[in-house]
């Protein structure tokens, strides 16, 4: 339909804007494969949040590579605000409180593991 | 009479009716409060992984020790390498979905069929060195031995080098013969025997002195922690079962059998999304090639169905994450 093609950007400035994004998403995977394969002593025994740093380091970059799947892949920047937060803030909330919940409880496991009175490792 | 109120006065109004106000058809609205309800499953998979792996912080096994293979490279030490080329594999087939709906914009037929049928293959070789790796997994690596407890041992060389079960085994005169079918009144056959019996590996590690028993519990450093010569034996004759090789949902010589279950059930959800993704792509591509939407006058339903796919290309990037990275 006329009115859809006239709504989207030219040909030149999306596939560049796409080619571009798979240039940030494979350099992001390579930096992550090679700390994965490094893991630089420095990184690995420091600790923020009761995590070591490079962790959040990976996790971080698993959200930026996420955000530009969503944002450029899946068309979610040409959405409006209203379908765009209906999405994203539901999904983030609820993934949040579930692993918050989750991993608070499985700590509280090993600790009872660790310190209880009760053998399970026969 | 007027049975039916034709107006009611609020036309043009907010709340009037007929207002699209996410100015987003019904089709690809729904494709995304379905991809947001898929997404919230996977978390749910996640997080339950992470809440196992929690609860077994200190002897969850290390990624990059289970997945070491490369296909066509035997013996060499390939740690995650395989998992990394997957992922660039699925990116792209991303990259060239978003080039074929892009193309779909413009109206072009001949691109839009050209990039779903690169994006069908890339989708094909992802589904095809999951199963790769699957078989590798299955399959094993060095063996191990199980104890009462339900933990692993793991055998090392003085070097920390890892020692295979076929290298330490001495052969010794069955005490137990497979039973078959035939052998069988009721023709049951029983239980597979292992490779190497708990007897074989005893004896040979008393024997070679060099061979150090490796166990779950990882160090400060997150290596695990080897025992000493006498810890090993006393630990080998008191507590050890059986053998085992490879990984399945109840024995994984790779460590504890929670990191096996979920590596089959998230990577295999995954798996099979793909696989859907790749029907879904066939599909969609034979109604661009017998020119379906191009007597519509839109190709939306390759925006759809590429929704999906990127959808399946992000959940990758979050399991690639936490099963092989964290």
């Amino acid at each position: 339909m006329a009115q859809d093609t006239a709504q989207h950007h030219d040909h030149g400035s999306a596939s560049k804007r796409i080619w571009t994004v798979f240039g940030i998403l494979s350099v992001v995977t390579i930096v992550e494969v090679a700390l994965g394969i490094i893991k630089p002593t420095f990184l690995t025994h420091t600790y923020l949040l009761a995590m070591k740093l490079l962790n959040w380091i990976f996790i971080i970059l698993t959200v930026y590579k996420a955000y530009y799947i969503a944002w450029a892949f899946m068309h979610l920047e040409h959405e409006t605000k209203g379908l765009r937060r209906a999405v994203v803030w539901t999904g983030i909330f609820l993934i949040c409180y579930l692993i918050f919940i989750l991993l608070t409880e499985g700590n509280y496991i090993y600790e009872v593991y660790k310190n209880g009175h009760v053998a399970w490792d026969f | 009479m007027e049975a039916t109120v034709v107006r009611t006065g609020t036309e043009g109004k907010t709340w009037g009716g007929g207002n699209d106000p996410l100015k987003a058809s019904y089709g690809k609205m729904m494709m995304w409060f379905f991809i947001l309800s898929d997404a919230l499953t996977f978390s749910g998979f996640l997080a339950a992984y992470g809440f196992s792996r929690f609860k077994f912080i200190d002897s969850w096994p290390i990624a990059d020790e289970v997945f070491t293979h490369f296909p066509f490279l035997h013996g060499v030490e390939a740690p995650m390498y395989y998992v990394a080329l997957m992922t660039f594999i699925l990116i792209f087939s991303s990259v060239t979905m978003v080039l074929a709906v892009d193309a779909g914009h413009h109206m072009k037929k001949g691109k839009v069929t050209l990039y779903m049928f690169l994006t069908i293959i890339g989708g094909l070789v992802f589904v095809g060195s999951q199963a790769w790796e699957w078989s590798t997994f299955i399959k094993g690596d060095y063996g191990a031995v199980t104890t009462k407890g339900g933990n692993i041992l793991q055998f090392v060389n003085t070097e920390g080098e890892r020692v295979a079960l076929s290298e330490i085994a001495v052969p010794i005169e069955g005490a137990r013969v497979e039973h078959e079918r035939n052998n069988g009144i009721w023709f049951d056959a029983g239980k597979d025997l292992p490779a190497y019996s708990l007897e074989e590996i005893k004896a040979g590690f008393v024997q070679n002195e060099d061979i150090l028993v490796r166990t779950l519990m990882n160090d400060e450093d997150g290596n695990k922690i080897i025992l000493s010569r006498e810890e090993s034996l006393m630990k080998l004759n008191n507590e050890a079962v059986g053998t085992v090789e490879g990984a399945n949902l109840i024995q994984n010589e790779y460590g504890h059998p929670l990191f096996a279950d979920f590596f089959f059930f998230i990577t295999g959800f995954h798996g099979f999304h793909v696989f859907s993704g790749v029907i879904i792509n066939i599909i969609i591509f034979f109604n661009v090639l017998i020119g379906t939407y191009e007597r519509r006058g839109s190709y939306e339903m390759v925006e759809k169905v590429g929704l999906y796919w990127h959808f399946v290309d992000l959940v990758w990037v979050f399991v690639f994450t936490f099963f092989y990275l964290v």
